[in-house]
């Protein structure tokens, strides 16, 4: 059986080393095809005109966006590994949500604080305790909350299955987030790209803002699998260096 | 102050952000990718890896 | 079942007064904010509901970790989960027991706080009562975080940096249904009934989730 036939069916990833093949082989892909979207999605950014209500803080927008929607969708992604990690004992689930909790983190800081940028001009304060903005605050404690279990627990594959619980009780935020803006009527805006009856949005502005989306997913993606390999690496130096521990210790 | 600011700070901290991510990422990688290497020259191989004929440095 | 809810009822009232000394918390944190904020009776008359609240929150956290850790030490906890009764059923009515010893004390001790803001009759009834159906939720939700945190020698901070996140939706419509309760125009069954939900929501939840932390935290 060649290896490229194997890959393609997903159950084979569960094999670390077939990972990590299939890692090598995308992952110059996946970044070159990242910063090209970046500098397309950047390029438009600036060279659209701005709004005539708001200005130019409008292309705060095609950050804001993209980062809290990976924040939501980092999650999830988490999640489910969980479920991977708790049904199936997946051994590429373990690594797959610790690596990604860092990157969540990251994300939901980048929209949390582009978020406060763009409402000191526009709202004239930084922060404002309303639903949307206290539930993304309440995801970011969760990320580090998990995080720090991570890095409590000396055992991976049981740190693993543990915080596997806790991000799975932990979802119970993400349809808040979703869906705090219509079921509270607030100072955030509601969405306007994904929604029933298409978007509310001009096409001027949702060009850069798609494309800026989709750079930012492969972003995450493209950092993902390198966080899963390095996961990897760190598992197998460790237990190689407690397998030359023992051998010392038998023959010394 | 202008807009220009305000835009130009987030993005400013956003690539910040992603920049620090992304080269943390890298580092780590190529410790690890080291420290792999370090083991492999020191003889030790995975048990799959190869047919036990590895002589371990004890 | 009757059994381990009088057991446990039994240990948490004798062993150091754990009870007691969540209510002296309580009444401590309590009485700290008007130093914090000063003494202006009309400001405290409108703040009390959410200071009593938090106080009831920070206290209901204190004892949380000790949920499991006890068991896990005298090793019964091994015994527990090789029961032929599911583990759910153990782990809620863990919960019922730690809710009856440490947390119901708080709610009892709530009106006299409630006394000390300067809050009126209406108020006070009604932070009572949203407490009363509110704070079991606080313990199903902890009793996430504590199975989560079991085997770490020092879990106690971080049982509360876990759980509190969660506990955010109890505490936003407890408190908006005790001011609903005071001020008019705020109709006050939507947001007691959805306290309600949330607490029959985190009383499956949280069981489930616990009973399954604790079976992923052996080895």
């Amino acid at each position: 059986m060649t290896e490229s036939l194997a890959i393609t069916k997903f159950s084979d990833l569960a094999n670390p080393t077939r990972f990590l093949a299939l890692a090598a082989r995308i992952l110059p892909w996946l970044s070159a095809l990242t910063t090209l979207l970046f500098a397309v999605g950047l390029y438009l950014a600036f060279s659209t005109e701005g709004d005539y209500q708001q200005g130019d803080t409008v292309r705060i927008m095609y950050v804001h966006v993209p980062a809290a929607w990976l924040s939501m969708m980092c999650y999830s992604v988490m999640a489910l590994s969980a479920i991977g990690t708790l049904v199936w004992r997946h051994p590429l689930a373990d690594v797959s949500h610790k690596a990604a909790a860092p990157l969540g983190a990251a994300f939901t800081l980048i929209a949390l604080v582009t978020g406060s940028l763009w409402g000191k001009p526009m709202w004239g304060t930084w922060w404002v305790w309303d639903a949307r903005l206290t539930s993304v605050f309440v995801l970011f404690l969760m990320y580090l909350g998990i995080i720090a279990l991570n890095r409590a627990m000396d055992d991976p594959s049981r740190a693993a299955r543990v915080s596997a619980v806790l991000i799975l009780v932990g979802f119970v935020n993400i349809p808040i987030i979703k869906f705090s803006v219509d079921w509270w009527n607030t100072l955030h805006q509601p969405a306007s790209v994904i929604r029933l009856g298409g978007p509310t949005i001009d096409g001027e502005f949702l060009r850069p803002l798609l494309v800026m989306a989709v750079a930012f997913t492969l972003l995450f993606f493209t950092l993902h699998i390198m966080a899963i390999r390095n996961e990897i690496w760190r598992r197998r130096v460790s237990t190689q260096r407690r397998m030359a521990a023992r051998l010392a210790g038998r023959e010394g | 102050m202008g807009h220009a600011f305000y835009v130009y700070t987030s993005y400013g901290i956003s690539g910040f952000v992603t920049l620090a991510l992304v080269l943390w990422t890298v580092i780590d990688g190529r410790a690890r990718r080291r420290e792999l290497a370090e083991l492999e020259a020191s003889g030790l191989r995975r048990r799959s890896a190869a047919p036990m004929a590895e002589t371990p440095r004890s | 079942m009757t059994a381990l809810l009088l057991r446990d009822l039994k240990l948490s009232i004798r062993a150091g007064g754990g009870a007691l000394i969540g209510v002296l918390f309580f009444m401590t944190v309590v009485a700290v904010i008007p130093f914090g904020v000063g003494p202006d009776l009309n400001l405290l008359s409108r703040i009390g509901p959410a200071i009593v609240w938090i106080g009831a929150l920070l206290a209901a956290l204190l004892g949380l970790d000790r949920l499991f850790q006890t068991e896990r030490e005298d090793g019964s906890l091994d015994l527990l989960l090789m029961q032929e009764h599911p583990l759910v059923l153990v782990v809620l009515v863990k919960c019922l027991a730690h809710w009856l010893a440490n947390v119901l004390p708080l709610v009892i001790a709530s009106p006299l706080l409630g006394l000390f803001m300067n809050m009126d009759e209406v108020a006070i009834g009604a932070v009572m009562l949203t407490l009363l159906v509110g704070s079991p939720a606080l313990t199903f939700i902890g009793a996430v975080g504590a199975a989560v945190a079991v085997t770490l020698p020092r879990g106690g901070l971080l049982v509360s940096i876990l759980v509190l996140p969660l506990c955010v939706p109890v505490l936003i419509f407890g408190v908006s249904a005790s001011y609903a309760a005071v001020e008019d125009p705020a109709p006050f069954l939507p947001p007691f009934l959805i306290l309600t939900a949330i607490t029959m929501f985190f009383a499956v939840l949280g069981p489930v989730g616990a009973a399954l932390a604790l079976r992923n935290a052996g080895d």
